[in-house]
């Protein structure tokens, strides 16, 4: 497969990035300033991010187009509002999560934004429920920028007046430069913020205008460090194809009324993980010293038994400690319970935390 | 206190007598990045020539550090270990991370210099 690069490419490496490849795509891990500066400044102050590589897949249809997507996604679609975002998932058939996404009710359907590395499949999967009523469109020649941090919302306000009215998880269409921009109140960070699809064609005079407000750009390692900071989860990582939304500590995504009646993959095994509890779960863990549990440290209990293994793990810069997420069996995942970490062949201390490591209020 | 010598591993090396300093050079930092967790060895610990003495973990990775020397750990610094950001900020001073006795002084000789690192460097851009 060819690497792909996002419309940004030039602009970033202008910039002075440090690009690696990431599902596909030439991405920037870093920029002059390094991870920790530009986790500090979107905590701070605010920060942008290319996410140009996530899918922008845009769906039309008939009333059939709700109960032909949730068959697959688990969320509350039919009493979703025009220009309201949920965060949910793409089931198989076992309830195993095949991506997590952001789905958005607009005017004439819905618009998903899937992650780069499962997008192809993603389509393929939501397909096999579409028919002929049914148009969709994975748009590549939009840009998607993400805008995080406390001072977002007035650096976009003066440039896009209406936006600072958004609530977290809406969206809606506004003028920029003779084009319509669909811009949402949301992010990955958590902080405050917006996500900006724009075409390729004008993002660069965005982000021209963000860096003359001291919007600093910020690459995948600080997306790495606030994202976990905040909870949230990393497809491919914390969460993947054996893994279902109860065992995730996601259950609080699934709608309400779709645990109840159900009618999408996995309902029966999901149901059951409901009434009766899963073997293991995802947690919060901090070690207790400074060192880092990373990816596949594994877990053991204050009794040398082996627990579970750490999904995700780093040191956070606004908690200024290590930080790591992971699964444990159950009965071990009480906040506060002392565990083991194996790192280098040593086990050093910690505790199940609770998520996030890091609170900020959205606007609600 | 003898100039300083270098390895392709990027440590630096210098010595008083019988006894080497060793730390990690400024290119070293600047590859690695935010470094966040540093692990020194006790004194009393045998290492060898390129073994495993030190771990050094930035924002991105771990990495081991290596002895470019062969000998017995006399002192870890632990006030790296306690504040892995200084080594950042002075890494080819204040932030030395071990000093060890050493046997071989023919090992400290064979190494390069600083120019000769500096040359190094820049034919293998990583």
């Amino acid at each position: 497969m060819n690497v792909q690069k996002t419309a940004l490419y030039n602009y970033h490496k202008n910039l002075g990035a440090k690009f690696v490849p990431f599902a596909g795509y030439e991405m920037p891990i870093q920029y002059k300033d390094g991870i920790v500066k530009e986790h500090i400044s979107t905590r701070t102050h605010a920060g942008f991010f290319d996410v140009s590589h996530m899918g922008q897949f845009f769906l039309e249809g008939d009333e059939t187009l709700i109960e032909a997507l949730e068959r697959i996604i688990p969320a509350d679609l039919k009493n979703l509002k025009i220009n309201h975002s949920k965060y949910s998932f793409i089931l198989n058939t076992e309830g195993g999560i095949i991506d997590d996404l952001i789905i958005t009710r607009t005017e004439k359907g819905f618009c998903i934004i899937l992650n780069a590395a499962c997008k192809e499949n993603d389509i393929k999967q939501i397909s096999q429920f579409l028919t002929k009523n049914h148009k969709h469109l994975l748009n590549n020649n939009l840009s998607l920028i993400a805008l995080q941090g406390p001072k977002s919302v007035d650096i976009l306000e003066k440039l896009i007046p209406g936006v600072s009215s958004l609530k977290f998880m809406t969206g809606n269409n506004f003028d920029y430069e003779g084009e319509k921009l669909y811009i949402t109140r949301s992010g990955y960070t958590g902080e405050d913020g917006f996500e900006i699809s724009i075409s390729n064609k004008k993002v660069e005079k965005l982000i021209d205008y963000l860096i003359s407000n001291d919007v600093k750009p910020i690459g995948l390692g600080a997306r790495d460090t606030l994202r976990l900071e905040a909870g949230l989860c990393l497809y491919g990582h914390d969460l993947n194809e054996k893994i279902n939304p109860v065992e995730a500590n996601l259950k609080w995504a699934i709608a309400k009324k779709r645990k109840e009646v159900g009618g999408f993959n996995g309902w029966e095994k999901i149901k059951n993980l409901l009434a009766n509890g899963s073997e293991k779960i995802r947690v919060g863990i901090k070690p207790d010293g400074k060192v880092i549990a990373r990816e596949n440290t594994k877990i053991f209990s204050s009794e040398n038994d082996e627990i579970g293994l750490v999904t995700s793990g780093t040191f956070g810069p606004s908690v200024n400690a290590p930080v790591a997420m992971g699964y444990v069996k159950s009965e071990f995942s009480e906040v506060g319970t002392s565990i083991q970490l194996e790192v280098r062949g040593k086990k050093y201390g910690g505790k199940i935390s609770e998520l996030p490591f890091y609170k900020k209020s959205y606007v609600k | 206190m003898s100039e300083k010598k270098f390895s392709k591993k990027h440590e630096w090396v210098s010595l008083d007598g019988d006894v080497a300093t060793v730390g990690i050079t400024k290119h070293a930092t600047e590859m690695l990045g935010d470094i966040v967790f540093v692990e020194v060895p006790d004194a009393g610990k045998a290492v060898e020539k390129e073994g495993q003495a030190a771990v050094v973990e930035s924002t991105k990775a771990a990495s081991d550090v290596y002895s470019p020397i062969s000998g017995e750990i006399t002192e870890g610094n632990k006030a790296i270990a306690d504040d892995p950001g200084s080594v950042n900020s002075d890494p080819e001073g204040a932030s030395w991370f071990f000093k060890l006795k050493i046997k071989d002084k023919g090992e400290y000789d064979s190494l390069m210099s600083k120019d000769e690192y500096d040359k190094f460097c820049k034919e293998n851009p990583s």
